[in-house]
Order: C-alpha cells, then sequence, then structure tokens
C-alpha cells in the first residue's frame, strides 16, 4: 500500500502547466486573468504590473526580463509598478518562492499572448501575412522594411482581454535576453543613496512616531503621566489606547526623546508567560499538539523490523531565530477625508489591507496599500505590525502623514520568530546497507501567522478593544509548515512521517524563510550521514542509491565535482560535508559541500568553503539565482553556527546584536562557489529559500567529519562542540539526552 | 545653529546639538545614505566619514563635529559619474536588500583612503562593525578588492602618463 500526502496533486499540476495547452491559466493569470492587469502598452512603453514585491530578491529585474524576451524589447523599456492594491493583482504574499513560479510564468505567458493579439492587428494593417511578420525591438516588422512600433498598434481597450492558455512562448532554444545575467535594476539607486526605501519617503506634513511596547508578551500599562512629555520639543501627541501607547513628533530624534521620556513615565503590570529555556525541548516534547500525518508506506511485503541491519534513532533541534533585518520595520499612514493610505514593506499588501481596514474599521475599498522596498525581511518579520502602529497613529492625526520608525529593541524582542523545532528520527539499514525503513516525527508550533484578519496584527492585542492572537492552523501539504520537507525524496519503500503540530505559542511566531525545511533537511541529512557512517558507506553514494529523479543526482553530482568530494585529503582538524534537498520536495534542487576545520582547543568552527549547484529549471537571471543562493548559504550558516533567542520566564533577552550575535565578515567562507543548472524551457522552479536546510547540514556534516562528534542541536556554537569532544564537560552541562554525540 | 560640511557644501542646521549626526543627514538634510539601523554603534547602516575615518552616525552628536567635513554615499558619485567604489558594487552586483550597503561602501571608502593596497585580511578587519543580513558579504569583499584594483590601475595610468610627460 502506498499513501502519498504531499506529492500527488501537485505534480499532476506541475505536468498540465508544462504543456501550457490545458485548460488551466498558467501562473497567477488563473486568479487576475485579464491581461491588461498585467501588461500595458502605450506611447510611454510599456508597463508591467506584478502582485509580487521587490524584496531584495532581484524580482524586478527577472520580471523585465521576462518580458523583454517575450516582445522582442530592450528591458529598459519596460517599466515595472508591483504590489499596489489600487493598481496591480493580487497575487497574496511575495513568500514561499512562488514570485517566479506565479508572477513569473503568469507575465511571460500575458507578454506572449500580446505579442500574438499585436502581430494579429498589425498583420491587418499591413495586409501581409501574420507568419511573414516579425516582433522586432518594440515594432512590427515586414519582410519589406515597413514597421509600425506597438504603441501605435493599441487603443486602451487591445488589451483588455482574458488569457488564454497554451500562448506560444518563444523558443527557449533562441533566448536574447532570458538566461542572460541581466544586471539588476535597483542595485545603482542602492549604491548611490537615492530614495528607495520606505525609510527614504518624506511626504509633505510628514511626522515622525515611536510606539512605547509593553515590556513583555503579557504586560498591560497600568497608568502613565504623559505630562512632562507633551512638554518636550517637538511633541504633537501621545496616543494611548488600553495598553497601546505612541507619541509623534515634528522630528526623529524628537520623537525618539519623547518616547524614552514616555516609556520612563509608563507603569506596566508583568506576568510571566515563556517556558525555560534550559528546558525548552523537553516542554516542547510534552506541549500539547494534534498529529498531522504527512505520508505513510508500507514495504510491499509487509515485512517490518526484520531487515537484517543495523536501526539508529535521535534527535536534532533549533531553537527560535530572528529574522534580523538590518532595517527595523517602518510605514507611513495618512488619514484624509475618510480614506487611508499605508505605504509598507508588507510581503502581501492585499491581505494587509483586509486587516487594516478590520483594525480601522473603514471598508476595504477606502483602505490603499503601496509597497515599498525595506530592508530584506526572510519572512513575516514586523512590516505588517509597523503598518498597523501607523494606521493607529494616523487615526488620530487626520490629514498627516505619520511615519512610525521602529527600535532596533522593537524589531528584536516582538518580531515573530522561525519555531522552535524538535525532529526524531528511526532509521534502518538492510544487509546491503540500504535504507529499508524510516520513521520520523517532527514537532513545532505554526509556521505562519501572517494576516489574517486584524489580530494577526501585534499592535492590535493591546488595544483597549483588545483582539488576541488568532487561533494557529498547519499550512497544508503539500507545501506544508513545520512539515515542509519532512518527507524525504529518497526512495524509502517502509516510511512513516508525521507532524506534531503544537497549537500553544508562548513566543510569538511565523513564517522564517523555508519555514519547516530548515529543521527538517538539517535531520534528515545529518541522519543521512550518520546511517552512510554506520553502513560504511560514501554519504553521497548512499544518497543517489536512494533517488529516482536525474536531476537530483545532477546536482548531487555537480556539486561533489566541484568540490573535489573524492580526491579530498583531510587534514588534521579539517572536515568535509554534504547535503542536497529539492524545496518542498516540488521547487528547486540543491545539493551543498562544505569544508570547515575546527580548533579542538575550544571548539570554533571556521567554514572554509562551500560548493553549491542548484536547478532552479530555466534560469532567467542566473547571477540572481547565485546571489541568492550565496546569500541563503551564509544566513543559513549564520542561523547554524550562532544563533538562538534568548528569553527568561518573563522576557525575550535578546534585544539586540550584542545580545543576539548574527555571522560577521571573519566568519565568511573564502569561497563560495554557486553551479546554475540552466534547463531552458522547463518551468521555473522557486529558489530563494532553497539553501537554507542544505546548508545548515552540510556544516553539521562536515564538523562531524572534522572532529568526530555529531551536534544535533542548532547553533554549532564553540562551546557546544567542545563540550561534545569533551564528555566530561557534556555531563556537567546537562546534555544527557545524546543530542550531541561522539560518533 | 550649528554649521557642518556635508558632501563639501556647507549647511547650519537648527537641530538640537545633541541629535546624533544620522537624524539630521536624514531629516533635516534629506539625504538617503545613511540608515537607521540599530542605533546602537552595533551594525554600521549608519555609517558616514567624518574628515577620513568611518564613524557610525547614529552615535555622533553634531554638536561634536561642527565644522568638520562629512561624507556620505551621495557624496561618492552620481549617476552619470558614480565613484570607483560605487561602481565596483555594481560591477559585482553586491548588494540583495542593499539597505546596508551605503554603509559598507563608506566603510570600504575609508578603508582604501588610508589603504592603497589593503590585504585581504584588512579588507574584512575593515568591514567587521557592519553587518549585512542577506548573506552578501563575499559579494562585498569582491566589491571592495575591484575597487581597490581599480584604483591603483588609475594611479599606475596617472603615473604612466606623468611619466610619458616628463620624458
Amino acid at each position: 500500500m502506498i499513501v502519498s500526502f504531499a506529492l500527488g496533486p501537485l505534480s499532476a499540476r506541475a505536468q498540465r502547466r508544462r504543456r501550457g495547452a490545458d485548460a488551466a491559466l498558467p501562473g497567477s493569470l488563473g486568479s487576475s486573468p485579464m491581461l491588461d492587469s498585467w501588461l500595458r502598452i502605450d506611447a510611454r512603453g510599456i508597463t508591467v504590473f506584478t502582485g509580487k514585491a521587490e524584496l531584495g530578491q532581484g524580482i524586478q529585474t527577472a520580471l523585465i526580463q521576462l518580458v523583454a524576451e517575450e516582445l522582442a524589447v530592450e528591458p529598459a523599456a519596460i517599466t515595472l509598478v508591483a504590489a499596489d492594491t489600487a493598481r496591480t493583482p493580487n497575487e497574496g504574499y511575495t513568500a514561499g518562492s512562488h514570485s517566479m513560479q506565479d508572477s513569473g510564468t503568469a507575465i511571460m505567458n500575458a507578454a506572449a499572448q500580446a505579442r500574438e493579439i499585436l502581430l494579429g492587428i498589425a498583420a491587418e494593417r499591413l495586409r501581409q501575412e501574420r507568419a511573414r511578420l516579425q516582433a522586432e525591438r518594440g515594432a512590427v516588422v515586414a519582410p519589406d522594411g515597413r514597421r509600425i512600433a506597438y504603441a501605435s498598434l493599441v487603443s486602451d481597450r487591445t488589451l483588455h482581454v482574458s488569457a488564454e492558455p497554451g500562448s506560444p512562448l518563444g523558443d527557449p532554444a533562441h533566448r536574447r535576453v532570458m538566461g542572460r545575467s541581466w544586471p539588476r535594476i535597483d542595485i545603482p539607486a542602492k549604491v548611490l543613496g537615492e530614495a528607495v526605501f520606505i525609510q527614504d519617503l518624506r511626504p509633505v506634513g510628514m511626522v515622525h512616531a515611536r510606539v512605547v511596547r509593553p515590556p513583555s508578551y503579557e504586560a498591560r500599562l497600568r497608568s502613565v503621566d504623559d505630562a512632562s512629555v507633551l512638554r518636550l520639543p517637538g511633541v504633537l501627541a501621545v496616543v494611548r489606547d488600553g495598553s497601546y501607547l505612541a507619541v509623534a513628533a515634528q522630528r526623529e530624534y524628537q520623537a525618539i526623546i519623547a518616547m524614552e521620556a514616555l516609556a520612563r513615565a509608563a507603569r506596566w503590570e508583568e506576568k510571566g508567560s515563556l517556558p525555560q529555556q534550559s528546558r525548552l525541548f523537553e516542554e516542547l516534547a510534552e506541549w500539547p499538539s494534534r498529529n498531522v500525518p504527512v505520508a505513510a508506506r508500507d514495504a510491499a511485503d509487509g515485512v517490518h523490523g526484520s531487515h537484517g541491519g543495523r536501526t539508529l534513532e535521535a534527535e536534532y533541534r533549533r531553537g527560535y531565530l530572528m529574522h534580523g533585518s538590518i532595517g527595523p520595520s517602518c510605514a507611513i499612514a495618512l488619514f484624509d477625508r475618510g480614506a487611508l493610505t499605508v505605504w509598507t514593506h508588507s510581503q502581501g499588501v492585499y491581505p494587509l489591507r483586509n486587516a487594516l481596514a478590520e483594525l480601522s474599521g473603514l471598508p476595504a475599498q477606502r483602505v490603499r496599500c503601496i509597497q515599498v522596498e525595506g530592508s530584506g525581511c526572510y519572512g513575516h518579520n514586523g512590516a505588517d505590525d509597523a503598518a498597523a502602529d501607523a494606521t493607529i497613529i494616523a487615526l488620530k492625526l487626520p490629514g498627516r502623514p505619520v511615519r512610525v520608525q521602529w527600535m532596533r529593541s522593537d524589531e528584536h524582542l516582538w518580531e515573530p520568530y522561525g519555531p522552535a523545532m524538535l525532529a526524531r528520527v528511526r532509521g534502518t539499514l538492510d544487509e546491503r546497507g540500504n535504507i529499508a525503513r524510516w520513521e520520523y516525527q517532527v514537532s513545532s508550533n505554526t509556521h505562519s501567522t501572517r494576516p489574517g484578519g486584524a489580530r494577526a496584527l501585534m499592535p492590535s492585542w493591546f488595544l483597549e478593544r483588545r483582539l488576541g492572537p488568532s487561533a494557529p492552523e498547519p499550512i497544508p501539504l503539500p507545501a506544508g509548515g513545520g512539515d515542509r520537507n519532512a518527507l524525504p525524496l529518497y526512495r524509502i519503500a517502509d516510511l512513516k512521517v508525521n507532524y506534531r503540530f503544537i497549537p500553544p505559542m508562548p513566543l510569538r511566531v511565523s513564517a522564517l524563510r523555508s519555514l519547516g525545511a530548515h529543521l527538517n533537511v538539517f535531520a534528515i541529512e545529518s541522519f543521512l550521514d550518520e546511517l552512510a557512517r554506520a553502513g560504511r558507506v560514501d554519504p553521497i553514494d548512499l544518497r543517489v542509491r536512494h533517488l529516482d529523479d536525474p536531476r537530483a543526482v545532477a546536482v548531487i553530482r555537480t556539486a561533489a565535482e566541484r568540490f573535489g568530494w573524492r580526491k579530498y585529503r583531510r587534514l588534521d582538524g579539517r572536515g568535509k560535508g554534504f547535503a542536497f534537498a529539492r524545496y518542498k520536495n516540488l521547487a528547486a534542487y540543491l545539493a551543498a559541500a562544505i569544508e570547515v576545520s575546527v580548533d579542538r582547543s575550544d571548539g570554533t568552527v571556521r567554514v572554509l568553503r562551500v560548493v553549491a549547484a542548484v536547478d532552479s529549471g530555466e534560469a532567467v537571471n542566473p547571477d540572481g539565482i547565485r546571489n541568492q543562493i550565496e546569500g541563503g548559504i551564509l544566513q543559513a550558516l549564520s542561523w547554524s553556527l550562532f544563533e538562538s533567542v534568548k528569553f527568561d520566564r518573563m522576557h525575550i533577552t535578546s534585544r539586540d546584536w550584542a545580545s543576539y550575535p548574527i555571522l560577521h565578515f571573519k566568519d565568511v567562507p573564502r569561497s563560495i562557489e554557486v553551479e546554475v543548472l540552466n534547463r531552458p524551457g522547463h518551468p521555473f522552479l522557486g529558489t530563494g529559500e532553497a539553501a537554507q536546510g542544505p546548508a545548515a547540514a552540510a556544516l553539521a556534516n562536515a564538523v562531524a567529519d572534522a572532529v568526530q562528534v555529531r551536534i544535533r542541536e542548532l547553533p554549532l556554537t564553540a562551546d557546544r562542540i567542545r563540550a561534545a569532544m569533551t564528555p566530561s564537560i557534556a555531563l556537567s552541562l546537562g546534555a544527557k539526552d545524546g543530542s550531541n554525540a561522539r560518533v | 545653529m550649528i554649521s557642518l560640511l556635508v558632501n563639501g557644501r556647507a549647511v547650519a542646521v537648527d537641530d538640537d546639538p545633541g541629535t546624533p549626526l544620522l537624524y539630521v543627514l536624514r531629516g533635516t538634510l534629506q539625504l538617503n545614505g545613511a540608515k537607521f539601523g540599530c542605533g546602537l554603534g552595533q551594525c554600521g547602516a549608519c555609517t558616514v566619514m567624518v574628515d577620513d575615518a568611518a564613524v557610525f552616525s547614529c552615535q555622533t552628536p553634531i554638536a561634536d563635529i561642527a565644522g568638520r567635513r562629512v561624507t556620505t554615499v551621495e557624496g561618492l558619485g552620481t549617476r552619470q559619474h558614480p565613484g570607483v567604489m560605487q561602481q565596483a558594487f555594481i560591477d559585482e552586483q553586491a548588494a540583495q536588500c542593499g539597505y546596508c550597503i551605503a554603509g559598507m561602501i563608506m566603510r570600504a571608502q575609508a578603508l582604501v583612503g588610508r589603504s592603497a593596497s589593503p590585504t585581504d585580511d584588512e579588507i574584512r578587519a575593515a568591514l567587521e562593525p557592519n553587518l549585512c543580513r542577506c548573506g552578501t558579504h563575499s559579494r562585498i569583499l569582491n566589491a571592495v578588492r575591484r575597487a581597490v584594483r581599480a584604483r591603483q590601475a588609475a594611479k599606475a595610468d596617472a603615473a604612466s602618463s606623468v611619466g610619458a610627460r616628463g620624458g
């Protein structure tokens, strides 16, 4: 019997998309089918509309390349408008590495259909056979040299037609713009210091606000004497609503001074609600939960537990992780004549609009959300909450654009963290050293508390008309949340995978880049290495033996060759590690090899070099993919070497970069090499999150190879490694559970 | 009023003398280069140059720098003529979200001002105070190396043309 919960329906859909001739409209055209909601052509040029936001991933450049390719124009002739509820299609969230799959696919097909429409009109005008006409540099050209510019072919209504499936896409063998590392359009402005970020907007009459946050999640404001604050220079208003407290001033630094004074004047009532950090994983194992089955397969012979080989068991852990944007969240809101306009770096302007409508009591049509770039977010950070702050304060100051800038501690203490996770795995090797049996259980909170309604906006929890957090739900498969990538891609006949979904959330959590895939891939790929060691087989051979997908094997072989896996000669204290995953089991394939050195005296890890190979389907901008993968690797190394949110029973204590250290330049490997396996003509596969899990696992595997200790709890701090190398220290630190061990 | 010399331009500002330079640059002078990151001198997003040294503008009250030369990333070049360091960051595509980049550029600019041919370790050490969360570090290092090479090449050109004239 085979019951697969994870892969069935999607692969069928993916195939339909690939054929393109099916009734289903490709990408986001399904939800926004009118061509002119994606593409407009007029005398000013070509304008492309996307519901997906630039988050620093270079999406705008890639989308422009698609249109340039299909419409045969130069990228410079194209203007892009992104994520504005008054102008662009509703594409939900810019998340889950979906931008190229959804928006990219829609825009490419819309552009191809538009080109066919233009050719058709030109054929009539020129009295030429359509097949003899060419689209070229923004015009349709006849064999006799006559040409009509696109703008002269279209009226307002030309592209006001519904998308059709099966528009002929350009020939993958003759790409002109796609597949090239086009320089990103947004980079010059960023290095020149032009106005790019939401922080750089300065609407006329703008005032500056700061919020005085409660000292802890459950705190309530008992009293505040704001008289002295109101007398400070530049102060315009103190806003108090229940336990919500904020101040607005003319100038930014005046607002900061006033915020500090207001914080001193506030009296809070607190109660402890956080788990004991030293027992976090024991507690997590006991928290109430419900089981979400991920996959179950029985071996054909129905024989259990008699495979004759060895059975291994292990438990892998990670603590809470921060998004840690370098620029704290920011928003500007203007409430004017009954309408609310909010400039935000949210990942989802449409869902945010609905949440802000609920928060403000305004009808959604009176709320407009406009996305402006912020600092990189890597998932659900404080962006939406800052928009709520700006809304709450702007409603009290009608006619004035209110800018709210979070302080560093606002972001560190109040952003929703990537949840702590725990995975238990048991695997059995048969007598030939193959994996005969696999049992896996992962435990964690939800990995999304995005809006949703106003309840998802943290500031609403403290208003007089208090809205508590909304009830969490697991993200359904195949994408999954805590169970994202919990199912290994390896062929294992006898397999059981379950997700222990934990509703109570003592710390605020939500989507962090790759969601559960970081811990799941860390666990699966660490355990693969443990099995390989037990079976005395090369870890790459063990992986390849259990893979049927040639694209998976191709990235593994490429990374191994570029790294020099076979001919590697180990120096003392050095080691090599390998890992592979296909993100969500349906997006980009990625394999990574890492070399580390470990200082035996103190346990310090240095990552020396990283080699990765990635298959993202057709690569629209290979350097954009490399940039994302390099960044994903370094960020995952930072998470996995240094990071875990600290707290006591009452307070989060990771309140700045000193108390939540991340990767610095001294920690950066000498070399990071990313090989992009381009697959022209194949569907785009989401890439932005593909590196997080493999980088973590390859790191742990390299450490195990270097100093023969297996660290199963992230981060791989020097203390933890030193303790594992010295059993006496391990005992004194209470590592009784065997989560880290000599191998 | 406090007088400042920002990107070669003399300005007088009426902000409180205790106001950190960052807020004067961003607010009163409407410059975008220096970014607010932490307000604690822990991340370097606000880095600018005062005279020839890189400083955290979030930690520098304007009273302390009256009359001294302040350079922000806007002072290094323009669209038509980007500075050598800016061009190197463009050429290496050394940005993801880009929020930390202006601070990185200013930190690197101060380095190449005091050392014509910094080693790799010196570049890393110089950039150490600045944080990047997107993981653009290796591209940033490549960009600084490229700028160092470009400056050296420009100097060599200048020297050889002087030599040619002299000969």
